[in-house]
């Protein structure tokens, strides 16, 4: 793990509004989707009530491919919050289908994980009732 | 087009010192600040029928009112995050322009070095702004809960773009320091640095070292907007708004904008700075300094392409060494030393300078200063003014 939580201390959860409930309930169950426009088909993250190329309210959700590439990167050297032990990395996910997404990385050392670098998504349980979607490295 | 091109001008600017613990409401700061502007116009509480403030505030304008006394007050509005100094110097000047008051007052109060002031924040009525909801459900989870950390992600996609070498924005700061070293209100007077502190300075989010991030201030600002007919009878020549604009476009954050194509394009800027430089009738090459968002150094490139001062991608040579952006160069950039040289209040400091610049009373005054830029907000929502003689 990249991030070492401290499990005495609150771990931040994602704050969900109905906008947000399906890809958060998705993530419970170990799937990682995004929101597909029901007309134009779409895709947009993070969520939003409207498709901005066709306006349409009309919302699907659609299965990720779950693989993608790491488009950026930060390594916290002093930690923000108290369930979360530094250092750590903040990586933002470019996934295949064009996507964007702010993770964290598993299973490697902060310094070797780069800009351009092959991932794929896997899922963290942090407690009983709280997955979050991070990333491995694909060799 | 009609704009306020020259319809508006600002007559009064006040600005606190930079502390750490001042010990003061922000309601008290922000009425000391209102009232050496005040003072500095030539003008009272009376004189003000128009306010407009910054969203986050907690000294709000019914507070204001009250406690300064100000019984005509009949235009009132805000705006948020860090594109605010110019925006709301912009909608102080609409309402101006329109008739809808004759003289407005601006004005921001942090208690940001003593006080618990963090990004995002809420709202008063306690919920979270839709903006915020996107932080707090895909940011925070993954810890990513700072500015420093935000803007770093921006920064290190920019240095893998262009090509960018580590200590590349370290002359930017070194000028801010050296900047603020000659300004007597800074929070860095006779403190320069060079860049052997820079190159020591610990990481705090990589690629940013300290010394690539403003410190927290406790500070306030406020300026006053009235017509070119009332100014003529104040203390000081007025100091024309020539262009004024805010910038938001899909997928503007604060302090992020990642689920676009281009991360490090600042496209919020763009359109802001398209606006105003049409707005003004000028171009970039007509500006003879620039009061630049230098809340993070990588946002200083990033700005003077976006604004069309240079090329994508050679913001960094462009500010190369810091010759051209140097008091006496092309382009003399936050000569009270901004953010980082100066102290942090979110931007007001900026405005205040070019202020100093124009009437000709600024510590490093730069010659023939009769047309300056101011930018706010970079890496979210912008904001920008043209200010001239
Ligand atoms: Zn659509």
């Amino acid at each position: 793990m990249t991030v070492n939580y401290n499990k005495n201390e609150m771990i931040p959860a994602p704050v969900v509004d109905p906008d947000s409930k399906a890809f958060w309930d998705a993530v419970q169950n170990q799937e990682l989707v995004f929101q597909k426009c029901g007309d134009c088909g779409r895709l947009r993250h993070p969520p939003r009530p409207v498709c901005p190329k066709c306006r349409s309210l009309n919302i699907e959700w659609e299965p990720s491919s779950g693989k993608g590439t790491i488009y950026s990167k930060t390594i916290y050297r002093k930690s923000p919050h108290p369930g979360m032990k530094a250092p750590f990395t903040v990586v933002l996910v470019e996934l295949d289908e064009g996507l964007k997404l702010i993770s964290n990385m598993v299973d490697i050392k902060n310094d070797d994980i780069k800009i351009g670098m092959q991932v794929e998504v896997v899922f963290d349980n942090l407690t009983d009732d709280l997955n979050l979607p991070k990333f491995r490295k694909v060799d | 087009m009609k704009s306020i091109k020259n319809k508006v001008a600002i007559v009064g600017i006040g600005l606190s010192g930079f502390s750490k613990d001042c010990k003061k409401t922000e309601l008290r700061m922000a009425c000391e600040a209102i009232k050496d502007a005040l003072d500095d116009a030539g003008l009272t509480p009376r004189d003000i029928d128009g306010m407009i403030k910054q969203t986050d505030d907690s000294a709000d304008e019914h507070a204001i009112t009250s406690a300064m006394g100000m019984p005509n007050l009949t235009f009132y509005g805000e705006t948020r995050w860090a594109g605010a100094p110019c925006g709301m110097v912009m909608q102080a000047a609409t309402g101006v322009a329109a008739g809808a008051c004759h003289t407005a007052v601006i004005y921001r109060a942090v208690n940001g070095g003593s006080g618990l002031r963090s990004t995002p924040s809420m709202r008063s009525s306690g919920q979270l702004s839709t903006a915020d909801l996107l932080h707090w459900a895909f940011h925070s989870p993954f810890g990513l809960m700072t500015e420093q950390g935000a803007v770093a992600m921006l920064a290190e996609r920019y240095m893998y773009e262009y090509d960018i070498k580590k200590d590349q924005f370290g002359p930017i700061t070194v000028t801010c320091r050296q900047n603020g070293a000659k300004n007597p209100n800074s929070a860095y007077f006779k403190k320069p640095i060079t860049m052997k502190d820079y190159k020591e300075s610990k990481m705090v989010t990589d690629p940013l070292r300290a010394l690539d991030c403003y410190e927290k201030f406790d500070a306030a600002a406020a300026f006053i907007v009235t017509t070119p007919e009332r100014a003529k009878y104040l203390n000081h020549p007025p100091v024309m708004i020539l262009g004024a604009a805010q910038g938001s476009v899909p997928e503007t954050e604060n302090m992020c904008g990642y689920y676009r194509d281009d991360v490090t394009g600042l496209p919020e800027m763009a359109v802001m700075g398209k606006r105003l430089f049409k707005m003004a009738g000028v171009k970039p090459k007509d500006i003879k300094f620039a009061q630049l968002d230098d809340a993070y150094t990588p946002l200083v490139p990033m700005q003077l392409e976006a604004l069309g001062f240079c090329k994508k991608g050679k913001g960094v040579n462009f500010c190369g060494d810091g010759k051209k952006i140097k008091a006496g160069g092309r382009l003399p950039v936050n000569t009270a030393g901004g953010s980082l040289g100066e102290g942090h209040i979110h931007g007001m400091n900026h405005v205040i300078e070019a202020v100093h610049q124009i009437r000709g009373t600024a510590t490093l005054q730069v010659k023939n200063a009769k047309i300056g830029l101011v930018a706010t907000g970079a890496g979210g929502p912008a904001g920008g003014l043209i200010l001239g003689r």
